[in-house]
């Protein structure tokens, strides 16, 4: 079975690269960017199963790239990462076709749990 | 304002208005007082005056007549023949069918000789060729003499006119009973005080007075002079207040003085005095007592309108209060947000560690372990902080649909009903049925009952009771739900501290001081108020009224 590829998006770098850390190290192949733009740039150059996607960034907001790559990449699946008062703005993110949305902080096992479920997701599509 | 503000007020109210109002009555009452009293005392004046001119003139009248009579008779009559005694008695018996007061009659010749006489007495031959009234009857042609008791022991009067026939002159002279100038001046004498008598020039009574000469008139007219018309002299004296009236006889030297009692006279202005004087001080105590009741009214609904202000300020700063605390909760909430993820990520990434072979066999592995945990459990510890601080912060708009207050509160008690149980902890409600349903938030609501009571709750410790009352209140359209503990209560100086945001009685780490706070806030997005009813040492009260109808906007 392939290691599923994943990208991070957060602009809080410490977070990031924990994250980043931990998921690799349960499996899958994780790679960390810091903003938006990086994230598009990433995915034209890299094949990508899961997008973890902050909402709340500087520059263009998470919902703006979502809606990119939801139409330059319509086969990976998106999951919005939301503050506590953002809820809506991941309800959004559902209505832009995200596949979920969590609350931070998240537990690892949880986002793990999600990642595999819109992994197997963008397989039964491709 | 103070209590003693409010005082100062009413005093000054009820001084300015019972001034205003009295200051008028008492001038109104003193003026028509005061006007009538002239009016009065001028019309008694006035009376007086005209009783005394009348009855002067009736006396004056009375001696005209004599007079009179006596000239008729000598004119009539040649003294050939009134010289005879016989023919003068029958004379005398015929004046006196007309008038009783003639008692005798005489005839005196130029040289004073009591030449003829009939009468009771024997004065036939007495001469009076030396008296004064001898003189003067001669000179004047007519005298009248004053009043004297004489040797006929009873007061009486001489009137004599003198007639001229040819070169000789004589004398007719009758005496006169003084009784009927006693009786005529007798019926003036009024009330129980009035009198009345005439005086000669020397000031000798001529007629009987009932009380006699009072010093005081005395003292006033010394030895009088004549004057004409009447005249009028008050006086008073220790003994009391007399008004004279007097009045010079034309015919003789006599004065007619009629003394009044103005206490008696005055009578009526007495009377309107009192009566004056008994309205104006009912109109004061009315004026007065109007005046305290108004003003009390008006300064309870001043004290009235100065609370409900201050309830008003106190609700609309906890409101402002409340809303600013929001943004900053909310703000801090995001800023401590990030941090704890980063914290909670690091942890996460030490516990993946500490899977490692070779730090598993680390003799500090235990250690280690035990404070990834401590670090985990205190940061849940912390999002749970924040995520009730934005729960605060977040103002939700409440949903607007039919509630059934009573059915939400047993719904929530259904939740505690084990806590209440395993704590020996009664709970009793009293819930008014066929309660109107209200527009309002389900779970809102019953994020505040729970609050309210696992406060209850945990006020009461073990062993108590909680009661829960709703009631609806058709008249100020309001619903209420009272949630009483029998807990310690809530110390007075923390009691407008227990609704502010991070104010807790709690343990560290029990509380985070929210729940009153986000209860508040929630009731105000109702339209509702949430207050404490503390009874000390009896627990305290929760009292939550909501809007029947619900308010717009």
């Amino acid at each position: 079975m392939d290691a599923i590829r994943v990208l991070i998006v957060d602009d809080e770098p410490d977070l990031l690269e924990t994250m980043v850390k931990r998921l690799n190290r349960r499996g899958l192949e994780v790679t960390g960017v810091d903003n938006g733009e990086k994230c598009l740039e990433y995915l034209r150059t890299n094949k990508t199963d899961v997008v973890v996607l902050d909402v709340k960034m500087p520059g263009r907001d998470g919902l703006e790239i979502l809606e990119e790559i939801r139409k330059m990449h319509p086969f990976v699946q998106v999951l919005m990462l939301t503050g506590h008062a953002s809820v809506r703005s991941g309800e959004r993110g559902m209505a832009l076709g995200a596949f979920d949305y969590m609350m931070k902080p998240v537990s690892i096992d949880e986002l793990l749990e999600k990642i595999r479920q819109a992994w197997i997701k963008t397989r039964s599509r491709s | 304002m103070e209590n003693n503000q409010f005082r100062k007020l009413g005093a000054k109210i009820t001084g300015l208005t019972v001034g205003f109002s009295v200051i008028p009555l008492l001038l109104l009452g003193i003026t028509i007082y005061y006007q009538f009293s002239k009016t009065y005392t001028a019309k008694i004046t006035e009376n007086l005056a005209t009783l005394v001119t009348n009855k002067a003139r009736a006396l004056d009248l009375f001696l005209d007549e004599r007079i009179a009579q006596l000239r008729i008779i000598a004119g009539t009559q040649p003294y050939a023949k009134v010289s005879q005694a016989e023919h003068l008695e029958d004379i005398l018996r015929i004046i006196r069918q007309g008038s009783e007061s003639f008692i005798d009659l005489g005839v005196i010749d130029q040289q004073g000789n009591h030449v003829a006489y009939c009468g009771p007495y024997n004065l036939q031959g007495i001469n009076y060729k030396n008296e004064k009234w001898f003189h003067e009857v001669m000179a004047r042609g007519v005298y009248v003499s004053d009043v004297f008791m004489g040797f006929r022991k009873f007061p009486h009067l001489i009137i004599a006119v003198m007639y001229r026939e040819g070169n000789t002159s004589w004398i007719l002279r009758a005496t006169i009973d003084s009784g009927v100038f006693e009786s005529l001046v007798r019926s003036i004498q009024q009330g129980t005080h009035g009198d009345a008598y005439l005086v000669n020039a020397a000031m000798q009574f001529q007629t009987t007075p009932r009380f006699g000469l009072t010093s005081s008139l005395k003292d006033h007219l010394g030895t009088p002079s004549r004057f004409s018309g009447p005249r009028i002299i008050a006086t008073s004296s220790p003994s009391g207040d007399s008004l004279f009236g007097l009045q010079w006889l034309q015919r003789k030297d006599w004065m007619l003085i009629v003394r009044e009692d103005p206490k008696e006279e005055l009578s009526p202005l007495l009377r309107t005095q009192h009566y004056v004087l008994a309205t104006g001080l009912a109109g004061m105590l009315i004026i007065l007592m109007g005046t305290l009741i108004l003003t009390r009214l008006m300064i309870r609904q001043l004290m009235r309108a100065e609370q409900e202000k201050a309830l008003l300020d106190e609700s609309l700063l906890q409101s402002s209060k409340m809303a600013a605390l929001g943004k900053m909760a909310a703000g801090v909430a995001h800023e401590v947000n990030n941090p704890l993820a980063v914290i909670k990520e690091k942890a996460g990434w030490i516990r993946d560690l500490l899977e490692e072979e070779d730090v598993k066999n680390s003799e500090n592995f235990q250690e280690f372990r035990d404070s990834v945990d401590k670090i985990e459990t205190h940061v849940d510890r912390a999002k749970k902080v924040v995520h009730r601080l934005l729960g605060f912060a977040r103002r939700m708009e409440p949903l607007r649909e039919k509630v059934d207050v009573n059915a939400v509160l047993e719904q929530t008690l259904s939740f505690l009903e084990n806590e209440a149980k395993y704590r020996n902890i009664s709970i009793t409600t009293s819930m008014q049925q066929n309660l109107p349903r209200i527009l309002s938030d389900t779970s809102q609501l019953q994020q505040v009952f729970l609050n309210i009571l696992n406060n209850a709750i945990d006020a009461i410790g073990k062993g108590g009771d909680i009661s829960i009352s709703t009631q609806a209140d058709l008249r100020t359209k309001e619903l209420h739900v009272t949630i009483t503990d029998s807990g310690p209560g809530i110390p007075r100086d923390i009691e407008k501290k227990i609704f502010d945001p991070f104010f807790t009685t709690k343990q560290v780490g029990k509380g985070t001081g929210l729940g009153l706070a986000i209860s508040y806030s929630i009731i105000d997005k109702l339209g509702g108020t949430l207050r404490l009813e503390n009874a000390r040492n009896k627990g305290a009260s929760f009292i939550i009224t909501l809007p029947l109808t619900p308010q717009e906007g």
